[in-house]
């Protein structure tokens, strides 16, 4: 398989650069560094000493023994990035581009957040290394991921509301690409996932890789053999296409994403991109969107923050047109009932976006035979969302 | 065949005059309300109107912009009922109209369906904000097919490759952006854009127009020493805002665009 994506930016037809000219010498800039820095012994050092030393890595992958008896059928295995410093794999990426960062002399950083797990991120890599940090983030998520806006504020970090559109992630991603337009020659964007104009989703999908690399690894050590099935939820696509990427020449290990089917496909209250959605142009890339006849970009909507974005990542448009990798989803009610399933089967609170990896793994595994194998990416804690999961249940805390 | 906008440069170039180029929202308040705009802007002394066509997520616009934006698309303005508009504009005025437009709005009609549409309604050129001259592969052909130009935009980060490349891509006019932000920021640093339309005018053979941050007839009078013409966008845009309940809004909006243009033109 020929390198993805092409000089241009391309993963087949989807990708690319679509964005105001003010951001494309920026663009440039940071695609020449971070090629610079990948083959730079001292960048790669660096990145794996706090990888490993301030993140917590290689995080473990966990035979889920009590679920895989519970499901009755395939063994199940979870990969535990809820483990990471912060609570999600968010922190790899933040990482890597605060380096790139540093590397680049741009001393004020800044991000978007929806569940609020890439804005802490960013806001903690930024306090180690003692840069500037503003994260915008839509005011309805704001309102549902309360406790990690203070986070972000306990980390130095400023926190703007955005009140236009949806209020939510995709806002989030205008206000902060306005903001790079207006301070690009100070300040370093840090986008949190595999989105947005070239080289970014290039560039955060092979930081996430690591999750992958790990994976594979860690299951040839614990089976003697590749896994059946990966199994991780998508909003924009990062924390799948980390554990996707280090299998996707072994053609026999099957993979889904799984996105967030809302209030269910019908209900048109969704953000299952591939279940609804054609390909367009938003934030900089060509990919699946969901929108209306005339283009426009339609709201989302998903229990979990971090899902309700209207496009993926255009790596994953390709691999769906391909079929290298299938695409499903999981209602909100799925969600919640893997959420309740996982805590009380095997003590983990998974995060509402990991949920949905769950809800998938729930339906699949017995399907499967006791001897095949599943990895599932459990891509962030859910200390975050205990708040508002008690608050739909009527739970005053 | 010489086209309206080339026309129009060529004509004020004679009269040693600059360019005033008025951007208006279609469909802000309403399609009906536009179209009265355009032909009272013409007779106010615009030369050029640049038509925004409302997109949810605007990502090269302040907040002036994205909100005449929201409500354009509240009162159900689409980029086909933009178009008819045009055609029926085109009997009352030949005033040059460029489409400032992003992306999806032209992918999801398709390239080829879009660029007939829009050149047989009387559309004169392209803005696309979110495609630089790296972007336009797909649009150039039908674009070109149908005799209707891309406008690309250079910023003050713009390198000099980026200089060459914008010039030789661009057509009708080239639209330098006069400071690093978006729509509706404060004009800064005059000396800045003065050197930049400098450098520009020497690769490229189109006019050069600058926006982004012109809001006052001072503003324009300096801006317009320098450049073909001059944009001003959020300054109109928030005058229909607040006088949008008002049955005089056509009037006032048209005599803030005659004390521009009074200001351009030399004593």
């Amino acid at each position: 398989m020929p390198m993805l994506p092409d000089s241009h930016g391309r993963f087949g037809p989807y990708g690319g650069r679509y964005v105001p000219e003010t951001l494309m010498p920026a663009l440039l800039e940071l695609e020449e560094e971070y090629a610079k820095a990948k083959k730079d012994r001292r960048f790669q050092t660096d990145l794996a000493y706090y990888l490993k030393q301030y993140v917590g890595r290689p995080t473990s992958l966990y035979r889920a023994d009590r679920l895989t008896k519970k499901l009755g059928g395939a063994r199940v295995y979870l990969k535990r990035e809820d483990l990471c410093h912060t609570g999600a794999h968010k922190i790899n990426n933040a990482i890597g581009q605060v380096l790139l960062a540093m590397r680049m002399k741009k001393r004020r950083i800044i991000a978007e957040t929806g569940a609020g797990q890439h804005g802490v991120a960013t806001a903690t890599a930024a306090a180690m290394f003692g840069l500037e940090c503003e994260i915008y983030m839509g005011t309805e998520d704001m309102q549902r991921q309360a406790l990690n806006v203070f986070r972000m504020r306990l980390l130095g970090a400023k926190v703007t509301g955005v009140d236009a559109g949806s209020r939510t992630l995709k806002d989030a991603i205008s206000e902060a690409m306005r903001d790079w337009t207006t301070n690009v020659r100070t300040t370093h964007y840090i986008l949190g996932s595999v989105l947005g104009a070239h080289p970014y989703p290039m560039m955060i999908r092979d930081f996430q890789a690591i999750i992958g690399k790990e994976a594979r690894k860690q299951i040839l050590a614990a089976e003697g053999k590749l896994p059946n099935y990966l199994v991780a939820c998508v909003g924009g696509g990062s924390n799948s296409i980390g554990l996707f990427h280090a299998f996707l020449e072994d053609r026999k290990v099957k993979m889904v994403g799984v996105e967030a089917g809302g209030g269910g496909i019908v209900s048109g209250k969704h953000a299952a991109r591939f279940s609804g959605g054609k390909p367009g142009v938003l934030q900089g890339t060509m990919t699946y969107l969901l929108q209306d006849e005339n283009g426009q970009i339609n709201l989302t909507h998903s229990v979990s923050a971090g899902l309700d974005y209207a496009a993926v990542g255009p790596e994953h448009s390709l691999y769906h047109d391909r079929g290298r990798i299938e695409y499903t989803y999981a209602t909100d009610g799925e969600a919640l009932a893997a959420f309740d399933l996982l805590a009380r089967e095997e003590g983990i609170v998974p995060a509402l976006e990991s949920a949905h990896a769950i809800a998938h793994v729930i339906k699949l595994a017995p399907k499967l035979k006791k001897a095949q194998v599943i990895i599932a990416n459990l891509s962030g804690r859910g200390d975050k969302d205990v708040q508002q999961v008690a608050k739909m249940r009527g739970v005053e805390l | 065949m010489t086209g309206r906008l080339e026309a129009t440069f060529a004509r004020l170039r004679a009269k040693r005059e600059k360019a005033l180029i008025a951007y208006l929202m279609a469909g802000d308040p309403g399609l009906p309300e536009t179209e009265q705009l355009v032909v009272a802007l013409e007779q106010a002394g615009a030369d050029i109107i640049e038509l925004g066509v409302p997109f949810s997520d605007p990502i090269a616009d302040g907040p002036v912009i994205q909100q005449a934006a929201e409500r354009a698309l509240k009162s159900g303005t689409t980029l086909r009922k933009i178009l008819m508009s045009i055609k029926s504009l085109r009997q009352r005025t030949e005033i040059p109209i460029v489409l400032m437009l992003y992306y999806n709005s032209i992918h999801a009609m398709g390239y080829q369906e879009f660029c007939t549409a829009a050149s047989t309604a009387g559309v004169d050129g392209l803005i696309v904000p979110d495609m630089p001259p790296d972007e336009s592969g797909p649009l150039k052909g039908p674009a070109d097919a149908a005799g209707l130009p891309l406008i690309f935009l250079l910023a003050p980060t713009s390198t000099a490759s980026r200089r060459k490349l914008v010039a030789e891509e661009s057509h009708g006019f080239v639209y330098y952006v006069s400071l690093t932000g978006i729509t509706g920021s404060k004009l800064s640093n005059v000396t800045d854009i003065q050197e930049n339309v400098k450098k520009l005018r020497k690769v490229s053979a189109s006019p050069v127009a600058v926006g982004f941050g012109v809001a006052t007839p001072e503003d324009a009078a300096q801006v317009s020493k320098m450049a073909d013409g001059v944009i001003v966008g959020s300054a109109i845009v928030k005058r229909i805002a607040s006088h949008r309940q008002d049955s005089a809004m056509v009037r006032q909006v048209a005599e803030f665009v005659r004390s521009l243009k009074a200001a351009m033109v030399p004593a």
